[in-house]
């Protein structure tokens, strides 16, 4: 492969990436409001396109033509850097995340990820750990009380979890022996006695803890005292309107596909799936499973929120604390314990 | 040459970080210098074909240690006037001479193989990663350096608990003598 022939595959592939990505955004909100007007007893957007489904566009529009208000005593520099912060790693993270079965162009085989990472979970959670600061400069660059409340909840909540999260992704990369999440992707095809998939679905704690962990990075309910409302008015975006406020927006519900979409890769056997057909159908199929399953994640994060209330702080802090990363712990013994009998045998045989 | 661009590039953008953290008065501007010379260093550890190095110096450094340094400096707040006396004497004229010294001490290192040591060559399982490689050494060759580590890290955190559980006893002694 030449240089050039790198760079444009590459090209195409981030291109594609972050068009994905910003579609699916318009999507999941538009989801989201549906979803929570139907389990609330409500109808919903039904005004804008067919189902309501042009609602977030025009809200989209509607924040571009926006004022953006800069009150005055904010710090300039990192109040305008802050909403980048926050897009910037939200749209790099999806890049590792394989959507579905390679296909071969000419003579190349061509990965439907942006990149294959040896470091592929390590750099997923380096990058969700500079969402934070985000969060962190906004609140205290808008110069104002309430985002700096909000600021200070966030930075130690998104700590706390981070831990968690990392902590619940041991037992995955130990079980399937590889950080690659084309790797771990792999390892999951198959399937036991012919019907059932051979998922990471051992993994249940794990995959419960990296969910509720998820949940909780993306500051949603029931994790979302970061912007409650009848607290600190709107938390660290308090004070941006207009489009900086939209870049916000977007990284959150950005994110929520992005959990949505790393928990199906590292549990639910990502893109597998029962695949028929013509050649052109089989290959299309993989990329339809696998967001089937994120969809139904999402549905997961929405019906959280439609179903919980909001955490006091308190609790939010010993849950992270006292249960959760304990909990985390001993599960790490207890599969490493069953890892390694399976892989060597008993200590005494 | 894409390399060297690169370097060049990453190394200015470092030694940016580094000026800004120090000479800026404002402690937020300071961090996100260092959180700019951090990420240039990730950026050399990628170019240098250790990806697990860079991904943990972003994960540890720049996703935590900084947050707690912005956290820490957000709870005692950046508001209050900071003391710019300088308080040692011959302050600035040892500062250059120290940094000469030591802009001495790296051209030296630079230059000698004894002091970085041989470089390793061809790598023995796969370049890309380098995880194998790392874990190979620090859990074959350094397996014992690396668990004495982790003991003192951990006599160090469960001291840390200790010193903050331990409640002090009021001492017995009359308001008036104690302000004397």
């Amino acid at each position: 492969m030449t240089g050039w022939e790198t760079f444009l595959t590459a090209a195409i592939k981030v291109l594609a990436a972050f068009s994905l990505l910003l579609t699916v955004v318009i999507l999941v909100v538009w989801f989201e409001r549906k979803a929570v007007a139907d389990l609330q007893n409500r109808i919903g957007p039904n005004r804008a396109g067919p189902w309501g489904l042009l609602q977030t566009v025009a809200d989209g529009v509607k924040l571009l033509f926006k004022e953006s208000v800069t009150p005055r005593r904010v710090e300039f520099g990192l109040y305008i850097l802050a909403p980048i912060a926050a897009l910037v790693p939200a749209l790099l993270v999806f890049l590792v995340v394989p959507i579905g079965a390679p296909f071969t162009l000419g003579d190349r085989v061509i990965d439907l990820s942006g990149t294959d990472l040896n470091i592929g979970l390590l750099y997923i959670l380096a990058l969700s750990s500079m969402a934070v600061y985000a969060v962190v400069l906004a609140g205290w660059s808008s110069g104002s009380k309430y985002p700096l409340l909000g600021a200070v909840r966030a930075s130690a909540q998104m700590i706390s979890y981070e831990a968690a999260m990392g902590l619940a992704l041991v037992p995955v990369i130990l079980f399937t022996g590889t950080t690659s999440l084309k790797g771990i992707v792999e390892v999951q095809a198959g399937s036991f006695g012919g019907f059932v998939p051979a998922w990471n679905v051992v993994l249940i704690p794990s995959f419960l803890i990296f969910f509720i962990a998820g949940v909780a990075e993306t500051n949603r309910a029931p994790f979302d005292l970061v912007e409650a409302e009848s607290e600190i008015v709107g938390g660290y975006h308090t004070e941006y309107s207009g489009f900086r406020f939209a870049l916000f927006f977007l990284a959150e519900y950005i994110n929520i596909f992005n959990i949505s979409a790393i928990t199906v890769t590292l549990f639910l056997g990502g893109w597998h799936g029962p695949t028929f057909g013509p050649v052109w159908f089989s290959w299309l199929l993989p990329i339809f499973w696998f967001l089937l399953k994120t969809t139904l994640l999402i549905f997961v994060f929405v019906w959280i929120r439609a179903t919980l209330p909001r955490m006091r702080y308190d609790q939010l802090m010993s849950f992270g604390w006292k249960r959760l990363i304990p909990l985390t712990l001993l599960w790490i013994v207890l599969s490493t314990l069953a890892i390694g009998v399976r892989r060597m045998g008993l200590p005494w045989t | 040459m894409v390399e060297v661009i690169l370097f060049v590039i990453v190394a200015l953008t470092a030694i940016a970080g580094a000026v800004t953290m120090v000479s800026v008065r404002n402690p937020v501007y300071s961090a996100m210098g260092l959180l700019l010379t951090m990420f240039s260093m990730a950026v050399f550890y990628v170019m240098n074909n250790a990806h697990f190095v860079a991904a943990v110096q972003v994960l540890i450094y720049a996703g935590a240690v900084m947050t707690l340094f912005l956290f820490v400096i957000m709870l005692i707040g950046v508001d209050q006037v900071i003391d710019t006396d300088e308080n040692i004497p011959f302050q600035r004229p040892m500062a250059i001479g120290l940094g000469g010294a030591l802009v001495f001490l790296l051209v030296i290192a630079a230059r000698a193989a004894w002091i970085t040591g041989r470089s390793s060559g061809v790598c023995s399982i796969d370049c890309n990663g380098t995880i194998e490689n790392v874990s190979e050494e620090l859990f074959g060759a350094w397996l014992l350096p690396f668990e004495a580590t982790v003991l003192l890290l951990t006599i160090a955190a469960v001291g840390t608990i200790a010193l903050a559980q331990f409640v002090a006893r009021p001492r017995l002694v009359d308001a008036t003598e104690d302000e004397q």
